[in-house]
């Protein structure tokens, strides 16, 4: 099947009055990819639903090969060639790799039955054939991220898509992964295959896409060639303006210790240890990094820190009171804030209203709410200026929580969890997924809670983040604190050693730097 | 077009009353099929359920024992639990309140309190069972609610033998201070009709759970728990104590309903008295979205079926009612996913 030549004219969408997308025009020939960026909310992942036949478009229209189509679902859109690999997979966890990918277009043998064995050979001479390595025999639940992304990759071609559309398919990847997502994906367009990728990291569209549109507030900014456009001009029109990189930052002593960690060991679901005798203390005016490549036990120690699962050992202490082993209720009334790393599963309600959110785990507080009352008109009002001032976008406090983007949903977090007065916050990936304007604004958010004098203990996968907002760093690997530091005295190189384990000696030579831009800064 | 998706959204909206529009055509259809008329039977349906004031109080008679166990059954799937128990609740509630009606010695009005007090409270500690065990050892609900309906009604007929009065199967009477008066000493246009002042506690208990469950702190933490259970115990509810005192409350709520019969209509409590109303109650929650407004409606839809049903028997099989019933059920549970994809596929 050749690679159909689509594009999108024209196309208008809205929700109630908000114009989700704008008269925006799209052209994906064959064999390429094009990057779509743009704000949280500027409408990209709306027009990715409009071209995959997830929404219909109140206006405009989509040309596959010269010929105006309408696709009234997935199915339809898929027909043409099109497939999408979502930002949350869409994958049996229980399921082998191989039945994932066939799902729904099971291979049978007589009566009826399924072929398992042919299912995996098929499976696997794909992902031969594309360069795609994973094992067909495998269970989901067994696979790192990157493996179940290569999966969702493999369900599509399988469904002979020409087309795929890629949100923000580096968000959850490691540095490596991210290298061996883009091997992939050079490969796919080699083969005549075109691309569509939405994402946030501008260098990442240097890096890899030939065409790049930038939307802002659901209309096409500007749209070039990538070779004829550079970082800073994608970014000043994505923004409006060139963010200040984070400079200014006030010299002070860190005060008395507001989160000290003694000993601290966790298990992991499995039982296993995942932190091992970890200790440390963050202390008032302070903001500490926790830098390490995801799954070195990071999850493990802001869930215990957060009073969500009991630590096999040690003791954990917040304000100076003993809350190790307590419910999640006293570590917050110790004075605990708390941004969590997986906004759906733990930061927010979806069915609840923006309002109701942003008293989630506050709803015991005497200041919030009057006797056993809480809700209704007074709640509504009192949201209102912060999610003004947090630029949650669309600012209705009876909005439902889960009909936000990604990034406005990172700021409603951002908006409770730092304007409670805590005296402790664990920030965990406090900016993943929020677009430039946002990152900055949060940042500088942090910057200010440390200055008032807060401890802030911060986990990131993004160095640079790290680098900009950390006091101090400590380095996670395997469970254990390896490094300690601080941004003065280290660079993205030295801390990627450590990480790795790889710095272990000292006195090694470093290797090589590695081709690609990727990733670790939302601004090259 | 944005106003064209602003009326799916409304017929998404008004989804329960298509479904009981398809159920009353789809029912048309077995009407005629007996050779009788269809537009015909409803209106006698109708007119015999709301049109006299005697009719009108039997069909609030038999919406009573619906608004509670749809209130039960409602609270509890807000917070994320299938209470299918509630007839079981409903049973204890009632035995509860006909021994506690005939036998406390207490003066009066106090003796009426009494009685529907130990009525909230046997259903509470019947639900708080299946709440304790899905709590502490994770199991489910469902299942646990259905064994505990079969444990309730033999463990009554068993404690019943001691009480019931010589060759019945019904206890004494409850004192007089624990007869719930019938609205038509208020209201004479009700003569005859046995709806009595059950109905008013269920009416105030609709109010109590809809204020519990959307303007108090308490009410939150259990929607939160409902809604995204691991969200809520980051924001330090515990999820436990929530699902157990949700259990509990709907326990009380389908208990509280056996006051209808047993102290507002018939003053003893009798075997299998509860007819099936908890059962219906999961349809007249789910037919009322889980928000007690639309339990209230929907219970007096319900009822006046109940009651209407009766009426028409003469000219089409009382079985009629009960196609209906589940026919509403069906249509309940399909229209909205149905409209739901009709006005992604066209608006």
């Amino acid at each position: 099947m050749s690679t159909p030549h689509v594009t999108l004219r024209g196309i208008t969408r809205r929700f109630g009055a908000l114009v989700a997308n704008d008269r925006v025009t799209l052209e994906l020939p064959p064999g390429e990819i094009h990057a779509l960026v743009g704000e949280n909310g500027a409408g990209k992942s709306t027009l990715m639903k409009v071209l995959f036949g997830l929404l219909q478009p109140d206006e405009g229209e989509i040309v596959v090969d010269g010929r105006n189509v309408r696709f009234a679902d997935p199915q339809a859109a898929m027909r043409h060639g099109l497939g999408m690999v979502h930002q949350h997979f869409m994958l049996v966890d229980t399921l082998t790799v191989a039945e994932n990918v066939t799902l729904g277009r099971e291979t049978q043998a007589r009566f009826g039955l399924l072929a398992p064995g042919d299912a995996e050979r098929e499976v696997a001479a794909l992902a031969e054939r594309h360069r795609l390595p994973v094992d067909p025999k495998a269970r989901i639940s067994q696979l790192s991220v990157g493996a179940q992304q290569r999966v969702e990759i493999l369900k599509a071609l399988y469904r002979g898509a020409r087309v795929l559309i890629l949100d923000e398919p580096t968000a959850v990847l490691t540095p490596q992964e991210v290298d061996e997502l883009f091997a992939v994906l050079r490969a796919l367009v080699a083969e005549g295959v075109s691309i569509v990728l939405i994402t946030h990291k501008l260098a990442e569209v240097k890096a890899l896409a030939s065409r790049v549109t930038v939307l802002r507030g659901g209309k096409v900014a500007g749209s070039a060639m990538v070779a004829d456009t550079s970082i800073e001009r994608m970014a000043e029109l994505m923004v409006g303006h060139v963010p200040a990189p984070l400079t200014e930052r006030s010299h002070r002593a860190p005060g008395a210790p507001l989160l000290e960690v003694q000993g601290l060991e966790v298990r992991d679901a499995r039982h296993l240890p995942a932190v091992r005798d970890v200790s440390f203390a963050v202390r008032s005016g302070e903001i500490v990094g926790i830098a390490g490549v995801e799954g070195n036990g990071q999850h493990e120690l802001i869930e215990c820190l957060a009073g969500l699962c009991p630590p096999a050992r040690g003791a954990v202490r917040i304000a100076g009171v003993a809350v190790s082993g307590h419910s999640a209720r006293e570590h917050r009334a110790a004075g605990l804030a708390h941004i969590p790393s997986d906004r759906l599963h733990r930061g927010l309600v979806p069915d609840m209203s923006l309002a109701e959110n942003l008293v989630l785990g506050l709803q015991r507080r005497p200041d919030i709410g009057t006797g056993p009352w809480l809700g209704g008109h007074t709640l509504e009002d009192a949201s209102r200026a912060r999610l003004q001032e947090y630029d949650v976008r669309p600012p209705d406090p009876r909005a439902f929580a889960g009909r936000l983007s990604g990034g406005n949903q990172q700021k409603l977090i951002a908006a409770r969890e730092l304007t409670q007065g805590a005296k402790a916050i664990l920030a965990a990936h406090p900016t993943r997924g929020v677009d430039l304007g946002a990152i900055d604004f949060i940042h500088r958010r942090l910057l200010a809670e440390r200055d008032a004098g807060r401890a802030v203990l911060l986990v990131s996968s993004e160095l640079s983040e790290i680098l900009a907002l950390s006091d101090r760093i400590l380095v996670l690997y395997e469970g254990r604190i390896v490094h300690e530091t601080t941004p003065a005295a280290t660079d993205e190189r030295t801390l990627g050693l450590h990480m790795t384990g790889r710095a272990s000696h000292t006195d090694a030579p470093l290797p090589p730097r590695n081709g690609t831009p990727h990733a670790s800064g939302g601004l090259a | 077009m944005s106003d064209r998706r602003a009326q799916w959204q409304w017929l998404v909206a008004l989804s329960p009353l298509i479904a009981v529009a398809a159920a009353l055509a789809a029912g048309a259809v077995f009407i005629a099929a007996i050779g009788e008329k269809p537009l015909e039977i409803y209106a006698l349906l109708f007119r015999e359920a709301f049109g006299t004031g005697y009719g009108l109080g039997q069909t609030l008679f038999r919406a009573t024992p619906l608004l509670f166990t749809g209130l039960a059954v409602a609270l509890a799937f807000r917070a994320g639990l299938f209470n299918v128990g509630v007839e079981g609740q409903l049973y204890v509630g009632g035995f509860a309140a006909a021994l506690a009606g005939a036998y406390l010695p207490l003066p009066g009005p106090l003796l009426g309190v009494a009685a529907v007090l130990a009525a909230g409270l046997a259903g509470a500690a019947w639900g708080a069972i299946p709440g304790a065990l899905k709590a502490r050892f994770g199991a489910h609900e469902v299942i646990n609610t259905i064994m505990l309906n079969f444990i309730a009604f033999s463990l009554v007929s068993w404690a019943g033998r001691a009480v019931f009065l010589p060759a019945t199967v019904h206890t004494r009477d409850v004192g007089l201070g624990a007869q719930l008066p019938r609205l038509d000493t208020f209201v004479p246009a009700l003569r005859g009709a046995p709806v009595n002042v059950s109905l008013l506690l269920g009416l105030v208990l609709a109010l109590v759970v809809a204020l519990l469950l959307f303007r108090t702190r308490l009410g939150y933490e259990l929607r939160a728990v409902g809604q995204n259970a691991s969200a809520a115990e980051y924001g330090g509810v515990s999820i436990g104590h929530a699902q157990m005192l949700a259990m509990a409350l709907s326990g009380a709520l389908a208990g509280l309903g056996g006051s209808n019969f047993v102290l507002g209509y018939k003053h003893y409590f009798e075997l299998g008295f509860s007819g099936g109303a908890g059962f219906i109650g999961i349809a007249v929650a789910l037919l009322g979205r889980n928000h007690p407004s639309g339990v209230i409606v929907a219970s007096l839809f319900f009822g006046a079926l109940a009651y209407g049903g009766l009426v028409v028997n003469q000219r089409v099989p009382r079985e009629l009612v009960e196609v209906l019933m589940a026919l509403v059920i069906l249509f309940a549970i399909c229209t909205r996913p149905l409209l739901e994809r009709a006005a992604r596929r066209w608006a």
